[in-house]
C-alpha cells in the first residue's frame, strides 16, 4: 500500500494567503497614538511620583527624628494602601485605561495588580482562590526582579 | 482464546472469524454525484415558536436596548460570584422564552446549549436545573447559531419536535477565563472588544406542533450553513475581528456559490460579533470575491453599543449574537420589515494557552436562513 502524500504545495499557498491576509490586517487596524500615549503616561506617572514626593516631604516635616529611608518606606506604603483601595473601589483600572504605563510602573501598579488578582479569585476560597492565584499577574514582575538584580548583584561583587 | 483463567471460572471469547476480520473487506462510502456541500436546505421549514433575551443594563442603554426581553438590574443577578449570575442569567432567558410559548420544560425534547466558560459551565448547570435531555455545544460566540443549525436538523429529521436553543456570556466571567482579573489596570489596544453580558434563547418547533388558524406568517429557519475551521493565521488574542471575517466569509460565499445567492436575494445578512474592524473587513473581502454588501449588511457587534459607549469596536461574546437575534432581529422579522435574513454568527475558537505557544486562531462561522413563511 503507498503511504499518502501530504500536499506541501497547498500549505505553501496558505502561508502566502496568510502573510498577504496579516499584511492587509496590520494595514486598516487601528493603532494607540504613541505619542498621546506617551503623554498621558508622563503626565499620570509624574503626578503619583509627585504624590509621593509630597507624601515624603510631609512624613520629614512632621517626624523630623525619622530617618530618610524609613521615611521613605512609609511613603511607599502609603501608596501601596492607596492603590489597593482605589482597586477595591474600582476606580484604578478606570484611571489606568487612561494613564497607561503611569500607572502600571510605579508602585502602585504592582499593588493593583495583586489587589486585583486576590479579588477576582476570592470566590474560589481563600487557599486555592487567593492563595494560589495572588501572584498570577505579578508573578513575571517578581521572577524577573529576583533574578536581574541577583545577576546585577553577582556582577557588583565580581567587579570592585 | 482464553483471556483469563481462574479456578472456578474461565474467560473465554471466540477465536475470531478471520476472513471477516481479513482486511480486503474494508468499508467504503458509496460517492454519489450530488455533492454534499456546507448547505443543508430543510426538507420542511422549522418554526421559531419563541424567543427571549437577558442582557445588562450597559446593553439596554445600546441601540437595541428597546428590544430586550428583560433586563439586569445588577450585573451579578444578586448572586455571590459572577459564574452563578451567569447561570441565572441562561436559566431566565429559556424560562422567559418557555413561558412566552406557553410551555413548561416537560415538554421540551431537547436542550442545545453553549457558553464561552470552561467545559461550557452554564450551560451544563442549566441542564441540571431544567432536567431534560442536553446537548452541550462549543463553538465560541458562534454557538448560538451552531445549536439553531443543529436544532432545525434534528427536528427535521423527525426524531425531535421541540428543541431549545440557548447561549449567554457574561463580561466578567469572560475576563477572568481569557484575560486579567476585573479591576486589574492594563490598556487595550483601540482593535480590541467588549464581550456582552447578556443570554438568549430560541425556541424551535417542528410545524406539525402548531395550531396556526390565523395564517400569520412565522419565522422559519429554511437553510442551516455548518461552517468550516478557517484559520489566516491571526495570533493576536484582542484582534478577534480581524481573525474572525475569513471564517464569515467563508460561510457566506459557500452559501452564494452552492445555491447561486447573491445579496439581493436577502433583506438583511448579519454576522456575529465582528465589531467594526472585522465588518469592515468582511465588507472588503467580499468585495474582492465580487460581492458588494452594502447598506443589506449588519454587523451584532456593532449594533450591541454605542460610540459613546466606549466599547473600543464594539460587542462580542456568545451573548452578542444570540442577544441581537432574539431581540432585534427577529422582532423586525415579525413585524415584517425584513422577510429573509441570514444569520452568520462567528466563533474564534481560542485557547490562551495555544496562543501563548505561538499558535494562530482557527476560527468557525455557522450560519442559518430564516424566513418569513
Amino acid at each position: 500500500m503507498t503511504k499518502k502524500k501530504i500536499d506541501v504545495k497547498h500549505q505553501s499557498k496558505d502561508e502566502a494567503r496568510n502573510q498577504r491576509y496579516n499584511q492587509y490586517v496590520n494595514a486598516v487596524t487601528p493603532q494607540t497614538g504613541t505619542a498621546k500615549s506617551l503623554f498621558h503616561s508622563f503626565l499620570v506617572g509624574g503626578l503619583i511620583c509627585l504624590i509621593g514626593e509630597i507624601l515624603f516631604n510631609l512624613i520629614r516635616a512632621l517626624f523630623p527624628a525619622m530617618s530618610e529611608i524609613m521615611a521613605g518606606h512609609l511613603m511607599v506604603m502609603v501608596l501601596i494602601v492607596a492603590a489597593i483601595f482605589l482597586t477595591g473601589l474600582g476606580i484604578y483600572d478606570v484611571m489606568a485605561r487612561k494613564g497607561g504605563a503611569g500607572m502600571f510602573l510605579p508602585i502602585s501598579g504592582f499593588a493593583n495588580a495583586m489587589a486585583s488578582a486576590s479579588m477576582e479569585h476570592k470566590s474560589e476560597g481563600l487557599i486555592m482562590g487567593t492563595s494560589v492565584k495572588l501572584f498570577s499577574v505579578v508573578g513575571p514582575v517578581l521572577v524577573n526582579g529576583i533574578v536581574w538584580s541577583s545577576l546585577a548583584g553577582l556582577i557588583r561583587l565580581l567587579l570592585p | 482464546m482464553i483471556l483469563h483463567k481462574g479456578e472456578n471460572c474461565r474467560f473465554v471469547i471466540k477465536e475470531p472469524d478471520i476472513e471477516l476480520m481479513s482486511p480486503k473487506t474494508k468499508k467504503t462510502i458509496r460517492h454519489t454525484n450530488d455533492i454534499k456541500g456546507q448547505v443543508t436546505t430543510l426538507f420542511n421549514p422549522v418554526s421559531i415558536l419563541s424567543k427571549s433575551s437577558v442582557a445588562s443594563s450597559k446593553e439596554a442603554n445600546g441601540p437595541i436596548g428597546k428590544y430586550l426581553s428583560n433586563v439586569l438590574e445588577d450585573d451579578k443577578c444578586g448572586e455571590k460570584t459572577f459564574e452563578k449570575a451567569e447561570l441565572k442569567m441562561l436559566t431566565m432567558a429559556v424560562l422567559d422564552a418557555l413561558n412566552d410559548a406557553n410551555l413548561s420544560a416537560k415538554d421540551i425534547d431537547l436542550l442545545l446549549a453553549g457558553d464561552l466558560l470552561n467545559q461550557i459551565t452554564s450551560s451544563s448547570y442549566l441542564a441540571r436545573e431544567l432536567k431534560i435531555p442536553y446537548l452541550g455545544l462549543y463553538s465560541a460566540c458562534s454557538t448560538m447559531t451552531q445549536s439553531l443549525a443543529l436544532g432545525a436538523c434534528l427536528i427535521d429529521s423527525g426524531h425531535f419536535n421541540t428543541v431549545a436553543c440557548a447561549t449567554a456570556s457574561h463580561f466578567a466571567t469572560a475576563e477572568r477565563q481569557y484575560r486579567y482579573p476585573l479591576e486589574y489596570g492594563n490598556q487595550r489596544p483601540p482593535y480590541a472588544q467588549w464581550t456582552v453580558t447578556g443570554a438568549g434563547c430560541t425556541i424551535l418547533t417542528s410545524d406539525s406542533m402548531i395550531q396556526n388558524d390565523s395564517k400569520q406568517k412565522m419565522q422559519k429557519i429554511t437553510h442551516t450553513i455548518i461552517g468550516k475551521a478557517i484559520d489566516y493565521g491571526i495570533n493576536d488574542i484582542n484582534n478577534m475581528g480581524a481573525a474572525m471575517a475569513p471564517a464569515a466569509v467563508d460561510s457566506m460565499m459557500a452559501f452564494f456559490n452552492e445555491k447561486n445567492a447573491s445579496v439581493n436575494d436577502f433583506d438583511l445578512i448579519v454576522t456575529g460579533d465582528l465589531g467594526k474592524l472585522g465588518s469592515d473587513i468582511v465588507r472588503d473581502l467580499m468585495r474582492e470575491r465580487g460581492h458588494e454588501l452594502g447598506q443589506k449588511y449588519v454587523d451584532c457587534g456593532n449594533l450591541i453599543y454605542d460610540v459613546n459607549q466606549r466599547c473600543y469596536q464594539g460587542g462580542s461574546g456568545a451573548g452578542c449574537s444570540a442577544v441581537a437575534l432574539n431581540s432585534f432581529i427577529l422582532d423586525k422579522m415579525a413585524k415584517g420589515e425584513y422577510n429573509r435574513v441570514a444569520v452568520f454568527a462567528t466563533g474564534a475558537l481560542m485557547n490562551p494557552t495555544m496562543c501563548n505557544q505561538g499558535e494562530s486562531i482557527p476560527c468557525i462561522s455557522h450560519g442559518v436562513i430564516i424566513e418569513n413563511l
